[in-house]
């Protein structure tokens, strides 16, 4: 999908100076354009000639994979030797008949809700905290910023280790030890190995380290905002609520529907962080369907129900970015 | 700068067959090989020359030693032949048999490669890619020093297509000697005994049965070690022949019993791995644990001596074994050399060189016992007298996709401890295999 915009780009890219480059030829060129469609010119043919590898490329490792990944879906392959006897939709039944599959969904959902909640309020408060002209700004923002320097992998094992919440038999430890000593040992619990908790212990890691990226998306959003208009809210009568209520946060809805696609995508998505993170957790709490993918393709070898659910995840993603791309195009093509 | 536009056309294109070119290029290169190592198995590699390619994935620890003794065995003999240790490392093998399968359906095999014994050899159709190793069990007499129920496990459409080299046990039962003496227990020989030490151990605030599930696995793994005890021997070997129905009493009582098991863990055993539970009996805090007899290793690294072994509850006389093993693809490089090293892995050299840095016993029932630990030597002495059974979450008795259905529904046992949806789940997973009906 990313494919389609970039090659739209360079299209247009390349029709402008063909403009140019014709209106000076004109004279050479006469008769030329009438007998030649107006699509061929070697212009064009040159950009599609430029693009082609690319094309190829992409059709080949993206689309043909994704092709070939449905078509896999739809088969018994189910062992190190592939096997394409087509057995119709009977892959996808039986994953949605599975329990690990359906707490797998449940917990998709649950993730991506609990990110998308606290990523952007968290994000929209600290932007506008730091908007307010504070001192040693740049250091907050780096501060806040550097989570995302880090690798899933290595949030997903610090988080594991401060969220270990040890035992009655040999002690707290982590963030539950420092409960204890500062006396706010009701506060502890099992964490990610509280089967009512599982995932939402992700939540936080993934939390932490996404929220300082909102903000700084947010925070250009709020630098872009002139001035001015605050001004005017101000004089109209406004208070500085209601200039954040009714001034602000609607000129941020582009980026708000920024961070959600982005993040959302992303949360549908998410395997390394919760691999190294709680792995499946207790009654697969923590599991999510990337892992389970993983998991049944390359550990059970279950290549058509790996390939069932990357089709499903795919599906999922799609409803979350083709409306984006639909959205994003047609203002493009409005400016 | 309309030659300018020419040349850019001309460079495009070209850039174009290129690709072309290089796209077409790779399916024809593939097969190449297929055909290309079956002139070799004819030619006759240089009698102690050349080269041997051993594929595994023994990357560390005891295992990386005792293979490396192994080496040293093979070269005392065939001192020409150089050897390449070709291993992938990671997720307990999962990584290698891909790289593996590639290889061998690509038509680049190494020389010899390690599977484990019993069922997974079929995940590499042996009729097609396999050599069968008949004549060299026969020339070589491993019919007589392999156990029968070793033997019967290996074979597989009729035919042994890899050669063992170390036993490990998963059934045993780990227990700390200085609170089962502190408590004046006995270790359990059946469930009912097993109730009794651990409630014993209960009132006295000690961890009854140490457990840490955290990948999943180690559940299934014990509760194997109860079907074992529960249906016995030929009951266990039947779930995954088909003979024994998963719809069976017995299957409902075993998942009772380990339902009332679960009553007697720590209260982390979701955060720990196998290994991290164990740190319960070091410290004295924790009185049992049912893993594999990689524990034993894990224990004496740990310098920790204070601990006893048992078979698990029921499962006395009877050995849950796991095998690694080597097998040999048809239309290696070098036959002769790897020929020569099926044989020295199968010999009691090997097998004495291999086992004691591995911390497995012998497949064969002859090694030289001195060689090995205490633990070793009782679980050799099992092994001699006991009926064998495959373990399922170790590869040996199931096809893989149904091994690891029978995990997930195991892991999510602990937690729902829903005995009817878990049996009727377990019996799902044997139908997906095609084994039920």
């Amino acid at each position: 999908m990313p494919g389609c915009l970039a090659l739209q780009k360079p299209e247009i890219a390349m029709a402008d100076p063909s403009a140019s480059l014709s209106s000076t030829l004109v004279r050479s060129t006469y008769v030329a354009p009438k007998r030649r469609s107006r699509f061929l010119t070697s212009d064009r043919i040159i950009a599609f000639l430029l693009i082609a590898p690319s094309l190829l490329a992409i059709a080949i490792f993206v689309y043909g994979f994704i092709a070939f990944t449905g078509f896999a879906s739809f088969t018994k392959w189910n062992s190190l030797i592939p096997d394409f006897t087509l057995v119709g939709i009977s892959n996808f039944q039986k994953l949605l008949d599975t329990t690990r599959f359906q707490i797998d969904l449940r917990n998709t959902v649950t993730f991506t809700i609990l990110f998308l909640i606290l990523c952007l309020s968290l994000g929209l408060i600290l932007a506008v905290l730091l908007d307010q002209r504070i001192r040693g700004e740049a250091i907050f923002r780096n501060i806040f910023l550097f989570p995302l320097a880090v690798s899933y992998i290595v949030t997903g094992v610090v988080w594991r280790w401060l969220l270990n919440p040890g035992s009655a038999e040999l002690g707290a430890t982590g963030v539950n030890l420092l409960f204890d000593k500062i006396g706010l040992g009701f506060l502890k619990n099992g964490w990610y190995t509280d089967p009512n908790i599982g995932i939402k212990a992700v939540v936080l890691a993934a939390t932490w380290q996404m929220s300082g990226y909102v903000m700084a998306m947010y925070l250009a959003g709020l630098r872009g905002i002139s001035d001015d208009l605050r001004e005017a809210a101000r004089v109209d009568g406004a208070n500085e609520f209601q200039v954040y209520r009714h001034i602000i946060l609607p000129l941020l809805q582009p980026i708000t529907l920024g961070a959600v696609i982005i993040l959302g995508h992303m949360s549908l998505k998410i395997f390394d962080l919760v691999v190294s993170m709680t792995g499946s957790g207790p009654g697969f709490s923590s599991d999510v369907p990337a892992f389970y993918m993983f998991d049944t393709t390359f550990r059970g070898n279950n290549f058509a129900q790996g390939a069932g659910i990357a089709v499903i995840l795919l599906v999922m993603v799609a409803v979350l970015i083709v409306p984006y791309l639909i959205y994003s195009t047609r203002t493009e093509a409005e400016t | 700068m309309f030659r300018n536009t020419r040349w850019l056309i001309l460079l495009s294109l070209a850039v174009i067959v290129l690709v072309a070119l290089a796209a077409c290029a790779a399916p024809t290169a593939a097969p190449a090989p297929t055909t290309a190592p079956a002139a070799p198995t004819t030619a006759p590699a240089a009698a102690g020359g050349g080269k041997l390619e051993m594929f595994s994935w023994w990357t560390a620890g005891g295992e990386a030693e005792g293979l490396a003794g192994m080496y040293a065995a093979y070269k005392k003999l065939y001192p020409n032949v150089e050897i390449v240790n070709a291993t992938v490392a990671g997720g307990a093998g999962t990584n290698a048999k891909a790289v593996m399968t590639t290889r061998l359906f690509g038509g680049d095999p190494p020389d010899s490669f390690q599977v484990h014994a019993g069922l997974e050899v079929a995940t590499y159709q042996p009729d097609k890619y396999l050599q069968p190793l008949d004549s060299i069990f026969t020339s070589e007499g491993w019919d007589k020093v392999f156990p029968k129920d070793l033997l019967t496990l290996l074979s597989y459409q009729g035919h042994y297509w890899s050669v063992p080299v170390n036993i490990h046990r998963a059934n045993v039962l780990w227990y700390s000697k200085k609170v089962f003496t502190d408590n004046k227990l006995d270790p359990p020989k059946t469930f009912d005994d097993f109730f009794k030490v651990a409630d014993a151990l209960k009132a006295k605030g000690i961890v009854p049965f140490v457990l840490g599930d955290k990948e999943g696995w180690e559940s299934a793994h014990v509760f194997e070690t109860v079907l074992v005890g529960t249906l016995g021997a030929d009951g266990y070997r039947g779930l995954w022949t088909g003979k024994t129905a998963w719809t069976d009493p017995k299957v409902t009582d075993a998942l009772n019993t380990y339902k009332k098991m679960l009553t007697y863990v720590n209260t982390d055993h979701a955060a720990l791995t196998w290994d991290g539970a164990g740190q319960y009996l070091i410290d004295g805090k924790g009185g049992m644990e049912i893993m594999g007899d990689w524990e034993n290793g894990w224990f004496q690294s740990k310098n920790y001596s204070d601990y006893g072994w048992a078979p698990a509850p029921g499962n006395s006389g009877i050995f849950d074994a796991l095998s690694d093993s080597f097998a040999m693809p048809k239309g290696v490089k070098n036959a002769d050399n790897a020929a020569n090293w099926i044989k020295l892995a199968g010999s009691k050299a090997g097998q004495e060189a291999f086992n004691p840095k591995k911390g497995s016993i012998c497949a064969r029932t002859d090694c030289d016992q001195s060689l090995f630990n205490p633990y070793l030597q009782s679980a050799a002495k099992d092994w001699q007298s006991n009926a064998l059974v495959p373990s399922v979450v170790h590869g040996a008795a199931a096809i893989e996709s149904w091994a690891t259905k029978y995990k997930d529904v195991m892991a999510l046992f602990v937690t729902s401890g829903d005995v009817a949806k878990t049996q009727s789940d377990l019996q799902a997973a044997c139908k997906d295999a095609g084994v039920c009906k």
